[in-house]
């Protein structure tokens, strides 16, 4: 595999976050990770890209240590889409998602014919190349999840890592991200993506990674693993999983509150 | 932007940016003149070129390289390292008021001044003194405000504090200073070029010419360090070593500069937000910034020696004029 944690302690200074988590992406997969609030998601993969130093443990990228690769070397291989970024006062859209060219950038060659390109096409890939001489401030917040993700793009790495890329979207917005995401998929990419939506999680993963409280609780072909169970262990939730009608992937139906039932018919 | 190629090779400018920089040059190299022509005694600026190249009248040759040139020269150079230590700082806590003006650092720097003007000390002692004050504040602040981490407005208001504390034992430490001790310290303790040779100009020209290349490595990898410490990881930038590299520039050019005129305020302040509103650059902009100090600092330097003449102010009176009203109208506008 050639993104893979093992062993991993994972702190912010004393508060341990994970701890022994081994944790593998498959080569060319969808995968998804999804679980509770502050369960350590966006933790597994700052490690897993190096933002954050494993207390112990090791992460390998293509067989080394990823440590050992220069740090720009490693952003040709595998990008990151965090959080949270901080949109600088007064940039534009084009100026942003060209800074996803960074690592492919020497002192004499700071914007090549195929900067420019890559910028393009990221931004043509994700529906923001109308805004490119607008400021990124002025956008929606919908507008600018998308540059963000053409920064990312830009960059071009074989893998690419997304830590919620829908959460500021709306349901259409969230859908055609999902699907250029599945278009980058199919193209040969490798994707992670931490996702809040159960259902979205089982339609477009290839292998799906559950976990609750730094740990993986279950990993696999969604349509293996997900049960009811699992949904009622992971988030204390109870639900009925029945077949998604447009996709033949799980569908997770949580339950109706008795009591709230009760009182609005009566 | 505006890219040049040239085979495999391809420059990236922005052309606003390289016009606002000439046109500082241009308001430099013209204030300079001014200042090196008028005062007490006119010298033609003719002459002052003349004299330039050893062909200037014996009156001239001393009015200007001996009284006055060293004076303006200074100026530049601790403006422009007052205007690349506040667009360090500010890129660093992405916040105007980061600068090493309000985050103690140039308050440290006095501090150590007026210890060595207290205890007797040389010129060379007292630059030394206000340079290991400025580094030792530094360390202090950062300590004091670090937990997990340092957040950028912790740092500030531990600055705010720490300058504070620092201002109150520099009034202190006058009182026990002798007479004349006390004269000098006070007078230094404002901020002033009056009296500056060669001698003062040296050591910043010195700490320039090593600091400015790291300025220059780093300004890219700052400006992308701007987006959050993530996104720059993400695209292959070494945060630690970079953020380390440039709080050590700008402590340096910090210190070194208040160690030749004392504390300058607000010079670091708005300097580089002047040189980003002009250029209209996202993110810090080191050249234009440097140059935006230089200009603003031998500005203020004539304006306090000519305005109310034959009264002579201090400098840094002028530019903590300057620079309140511009921090006001900075805030209302951000209100808004
Ligand atoms: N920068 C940080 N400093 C301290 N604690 C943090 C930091 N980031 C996250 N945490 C803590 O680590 C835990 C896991 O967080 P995170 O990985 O962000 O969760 P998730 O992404 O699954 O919601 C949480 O309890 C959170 O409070
Ligand atoms: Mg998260």
């Amino acid at each position: 595999m050639r993104l893979q944690g093992t062993g991993l302690t994972l702190s912010y200074d004393d508060r341990v976050v994970a701890s022994g988590l081994d944790v593998a992406i498959p080569d060319g997969s969808f995968t998804v990770i999804i679980g509770p609030n502050a369960c350590g998601k966006s933790t597994t993969l700052r490690a897993l890209a190096r933002m954050l130093k494993p207390r112990a443990g090791t992460v390998h990228l293509d067989g080394s240590l990823i440590t050992s690769l220069p740090s720009k070397e490693v952003a040709r291989r595998l990008g990151l889409l965090p959080q949270s970024s901080i949109v600088p006062d007064g940039i534009t859209v084009a100026d942003l998602v060209g800074r996803g060219r960074y690592p492919h950038q020497r002192l004499m060659r700071q914007w090549s014919k195929q900067d420019e390109t890559a910028v393009g096409s990221a931004m043509e890939a994700t529906g923001v190349a109308d805004l490119a001489d607008r400021c990124v401030d002025e956008l929606s917040g919908g507008q600018r999840q998308r540059v963000w993700l053409a920064m990312a793009l830009a960059q071009e790495t074989s893998i690419l890592l997304l830590d919620e890329p829908t959460t500021f979207l709306d349901i259409a917005h969230q859908i055609e991200v999902l699907d250029l995401c599945a278009d980058l998929h199919e193209q040969g990419r490798t994707l992670v993506a931490v996702l809040h939506d159960l259902n979205q999680a089982c339609r477009y993963a290839t292998h799906l990674i559950v976990m609750r409280e730094g740990r993986i609780v279950a990993e696999g072909d969604p349509a293996e693993i997900v049960t009811a169970e699992l949904v009622r262990d992971v988030y204390d939730l109870r639900c009925e999983i029945i077949t998604d009608p447009q996709s033949g992937t799980p569908l997770i139906v949580p339950e109706v509150r008795r009591r709230a039932r009760a009182t609005a018919s009566g | 932007m505006t890219v040049l190629r040239l085979a495999s090779w391809s420059l990236r400018l922005s052309p606003r940016g390289l016009a606002v920089c000439l046109l500082l040059v241009a308001a430099g190299v013209a204030v300079s003149l001014v200042a090196l022509s008028t005062g007490e005694f006119t010298v033609p600026v003719p002459d002052i070129v003349g004299s330039l190249f050893g062909r200037g009248t014996p009156a001239a040759e001393l009015i200007v390289w001996k009284l006055r040139a060293p004076r303006v020269v200074t100026g530049l150079l601790v403006g422009a390292a007052f205007g690349l230590s506040g667009a360090i700082f500010q890129s660093i806590t992405r916040n105007p008021l980061g600068s090493p003006d309000f985050i103690g650092f140039t308050a440290g720097a006095a501090t150590g001044g007026i210890v060595a003007v207290v205890l007797g000390g040389s010129s060379w002692q007292i630059a030394g003194g206000s340079l290991l004050g400025c580094v030792a504040c530094a360390l202090l602040v950062y300590a004091l405000s670090f937990r997990n981490g340092v957040q950028a407005h912790r740092l500030i208001l531990v600055g705010i504090g720490v300058s504070a504390l620092l201002t109150s034992a520099d009034w202190y430490l006058l009182t026990r200073a002798n007479i004349n001790d006390a004269a000098t310290a006070g007078a230094w303790l404002t901020g002033s070029l009056g009296g500056r040779g060669w001698e003062h100009a040296l050591p910043v020209a010195c700490a320039l010419a090593l600091l400015l290349p790291v300025c220059a490595l780093v300004s890219r990898p700052l400006r992308m360090m701007e987006m959050g410490d993530d996104s720059a990881k993400a695209v292959g930038i070494r945060v630690e070593p970079v953020r380390a590299a440039a709080v050590t520039v700008g402590v340096l050019l910090c210190g070194v500069a208040t160690a030749a005129t004392g504390p300058v305020v607000f010079v670091a302040m708005a300097a580089p937000q002047l040189a980003r509103r002009l250029t209209r650059s996202p993110g810090v902009t080191m050249l234009a910034s440097a140059l935006m100090g230089a200009v603003l600092l031998v500005t203020a330097d004539l304006a306090a020696q000519r305005l109310l003449a034959p009264v002579q102010l201090p400098v840094g009176i002028m530019t903590a004029a300057i620079g309140g009203t511009y921090l006001v109208y900075m805030l209302r506008k951000e209100r808004r």
